[in-house]
């Protein structure tokens, strides 16, 4: 396997007519590298944060993403439960082991039936947590770790996500600078989804259709956590 | 149909049986609407478009012209995320790689996301050969791989297909299912098929994928889906594997980033695809669900050879699909007459640098060097020039047809002596334009049937440019 991939590299080498890189060429790659600079980003994600919550909706709304807003975590049981009846849906839900999500007083709803943990092949709605959303797509950020099962974004044909207005950026940049204060060691978990709306397909005759294997819907649960001063004229 | 067996060689009869394929002609009239109008919209509504595709091509350039050191660091971040890098050098390597991984994992059965690489591999026909049942599950493979065909478009497999062309087969290979239920619809045929591949997710062993980009900084390996069953692939077996190509690595997420600002808008006039996935080797510790196994099999199959050539500038290809949906060429005959793996104007220089020139000769005429693809490339491959330098290949190497060689020969006589070639043209000019005076046009024409067996000829009026712009003053502006 090491005698392959020397191979391979030597002809890489040789065919850019060079050696190994070193010196002052191993040093610019290598800093490059490290700096990990943002290039051009979009000027549409530049606002205040109320405009990015109001331009995250509008850019989620284009892609039949529905977003819901939310006031406090206690609105969620009874905000669920009717999303859930107005689609005629079962009231159950499977809730990812989030800690924002464990805080949640299910239990003042009781009709509505709650489980914690990964999903079973037949679990109709999943609940999970994101920790960021991008303004600019209207683009969720989720994670795999021990508070985010990644079969919950995929499996149930319901997808419903709590995110925090405050977790909202403008670019993906920023989400990446985030999540590199937040790992120690890794440098990402084994799982980063963006979504942007349900799934869909145009594989028969280029019409578009929703719910080709993932969620056939994805509902944002946006808590207003801005304070007032922040969230501006948006 | 496979992979293995490339019929480049005979594009000119290929593409005349899909011109007469009427089946064929309605589906290709689905490319002609979608993509085009789509790609537009997407690209003025961002003003900074043109500029990220000139950043796009900096960023793949620069990749390539350090590929050794981004790949060393892809595979250092990778294995220390706990995946396995497999370096391979062919096809074949690649396929005893996969089957090898898939033997030790125990596994019946495969489910797999959109792989190009897995085309070029042709790993499906060598799996199932191992006695491991491979499953395709995005849509459009799924429907091909029922029907037994290749892809012909690199993010449309299936786009030669019509929906009747879809219930038929479904019909044939869902035969469990009541024969009297209704298909007319495609989200009755989009329904059938999530149903039947719900519980392939589940029982397989190994999910393979392709990667739309390997990132050095992170060792982390991209896909870009909308369906979502790619993640399905990846997060339920056991074994996650990724099939991927030497030149998908970038440096760093923010030049992913950048790449994936172009690539949606170009495929699909998509601001972003659905689903875009990062994954970094194998479940961790408390991760509750994901692969316990990652590996990724890294495929050179002669890129390497590539670099530094004229042909390097290909390498910066990230399949978004625009060269095809915009080419003329593409659009009349569609993606299986091309013979091999990947079709359009990409692939008309890519086949020969990948399986040979020999064995794809008429591929780079395959093209009216019309400039639309470069028009509309996010990453600014120079295609028509590259396939004007495919064509001296050609030339030099004596693949052209003889009529081709001494036609070209014949003209460049004439060329060199522009007294002679003046006389010669004025002179056809004169008589064409006496003869089809009163037509206007011809429908026959000795020595030019192969013009206008399919239409017209316009019959000459008043003289040759030549003569035209003389008279007008040798160089002066009329």
């Amino acid at each position: 396997m090491t005698a392959r991939r020397d191979e391979i590299l030597g002809k890489v080498r040789s065919s850019l007519g060079r050696g190994r890189l070193d010196g002052a060429a191993l040093a610019a790659v290598e800093s490059r590298l490290e700096a990990h600079r943002p290039g051009l980003v979009p000027q549409r994600g530049q606002g205040t944060a109320g405009e990015r919550v109001d331009l995250f909706i509008r850019m989620a709304e284009e892609v039949a993403t529905k977003v819901d807003r939310v006031a406090s975590l206690e609105d969620l049981p009874d905000r669920v439960a009717r999303l859930l009846a107005a689609e005629n849906l079962p009231a159950a839900v499977t809730v990812a082991p989030h800690p924002a999500l464990d805080s949640v007083p299910w239990d003042r709803r009781p009709t509505l039936t709650v489980r914690h943990g990964v999903p079973a092949p037949s679990d109709l709605v999943g609940l999970a947590a994101a920790h960021a959303a991008v303004a600019e797509t209207g683009t969720l950020v989720l994670l795999s770790g021990a508070d985010g099962p990644t079969s919950l974004n995929f499996l149930p044909e319901t997808h419903m996500v709590l995110l925090r207005a405050s977790d909202v950026a403008g670019a993906f940049e920023e989400v990446w600078a985030r999540l590199r204060r937040r790992q120690d060691g890794m440098p990402l978990p084994r799982t980063v989804n963006l979504i942007t709306g349900p799934s869909r397909s145009a594989d028969i005759e280029q019409t578009i259709q929703r719910g080709a294997h993932g969620p056939r819907r994805l509902f944002v649960l946006l808590l207003d956590d801005l304070a007032p001063d922040e969230a501006g004229d948006g | 149909m496979t992979a293995a067996t490339p019929t480049s060689r005979s594009f000119k009869s290929n593409a005349r049986a899909a011109l007469a394929d009427e089946t064929l002609q309605r589906a290709l009239g689905n490319v002609k609407t979608g993509f085009i109008d789509k790609r537009i919209r997407a690209a003025a509504r961002l003003p900074e478009f043109e500029e990220l595709r000139d950043q796009a091509r900096d960023i793949k350039a620069h990749t390539l012209a350090h590929l050794d050191f981004y790949l060393e660091r892809f595979e250092a971040n990778a294995v220390a995320a706990g995946a396995k890098v497999h370096w391979c050098r062919t096809a074949e390597e690649a396929r005893d790689a996969v089957l090898e991984i898939c033997r030790a994992a125990g596994a019946k059965s495969v489910t797999k996301g959109k792989s190009m690489i897995g085309e070029e591999i042709d790993i499906n026909r060598h799996l199932a050969g191992a006695g491991i049942e491979p499953v395709e599950t995005d849509l459009g493979e799924y429907i091909i791989q029922l029907r037994d065909e290749t892809p012909s478009h690199i993010i449309a497999p299936a786009i030669h297909v019509t929906k009747e062309q879809v219930a038929d087969t479904f019909r044939a290979h869902h035969g469990h299912l009541p024969a009297d239920r209704p298909l007319e619809e495609p989200r009755d045929l989009l329904n059938e098929a999530r149903g039947e591949l719900r519980q392939k997710y589940i029982d397989a062993d190994v999910g393979i994928t392709g990667a739309n980009f390997l990132i050095a900084e992170t060792g982390s390996s991209v896909i870009v889906t909308n369906e979502g069953n790619g993640d399905l692939t990846q997060i339920l077996p056991r074994v996650h594997i990724v099939l991927a190509s030497l030149e998908k690595v970038v440096p760093t997420l923010e030049d992913a980033t950048a790449l994936l600002r172009v690539l949606a808008r170009s495929a699909t006039g998509q601001e972003m695809s659905v689903y875009t996935t990062f994954s970094t080797g194998p479940k961790r510790a408390d991760d509750p669900d994901g692969p316990e196994e990652c590996h990724v099999v890294l495929l050179d199959n002669g890129r390497s050879d590539l670099l530094g050539t004229e042909f390097a500038e290909v390498l910066r290809c990230i399949r978004c699909g625009a060269c095809m949906n915009h080419c003329p060429v593409y659009g009349a005959v569609g993606g299986h007459a091309y013979g091999w793996v990947y079709p359009g104007p990409v692939g008309a220089v890519l086949t020969p640098a990948l399986i040979g020139i020999e064995n794809a000769a008429p591929l780079p005429n395959a093209s009216t060097l019309c400039g639309r693809c470069e028009s509309v490339c996010p990453v600014r491959i120079p295609l028509p020039k590259l396939l004007r330098h495919w064509r001296t290949r050609e030339f030099e190497k004596n693949l052209a047809p003889p009529t081709v060689r001494y036609g070209l020969k014949l003209w460049a006589r004439f060329a060199a002596r522009p007294e002679a070639y003046h006389r010669l043209t004025g002179l056809a000019v004169r008589v064409l334009g006496h003869f089809g005076a009163a037509r206007g046009r011809f429908a026959k024409l000795p020595f030019a049937g192969g013009w206008t067996s399919a239409r017209d000829l316009p019959a000459p009026e008043g003289v040759t440019f030549q003569a035209s712009w003389a008279a007008r003053g040798r160089g002066g502006r009329a």
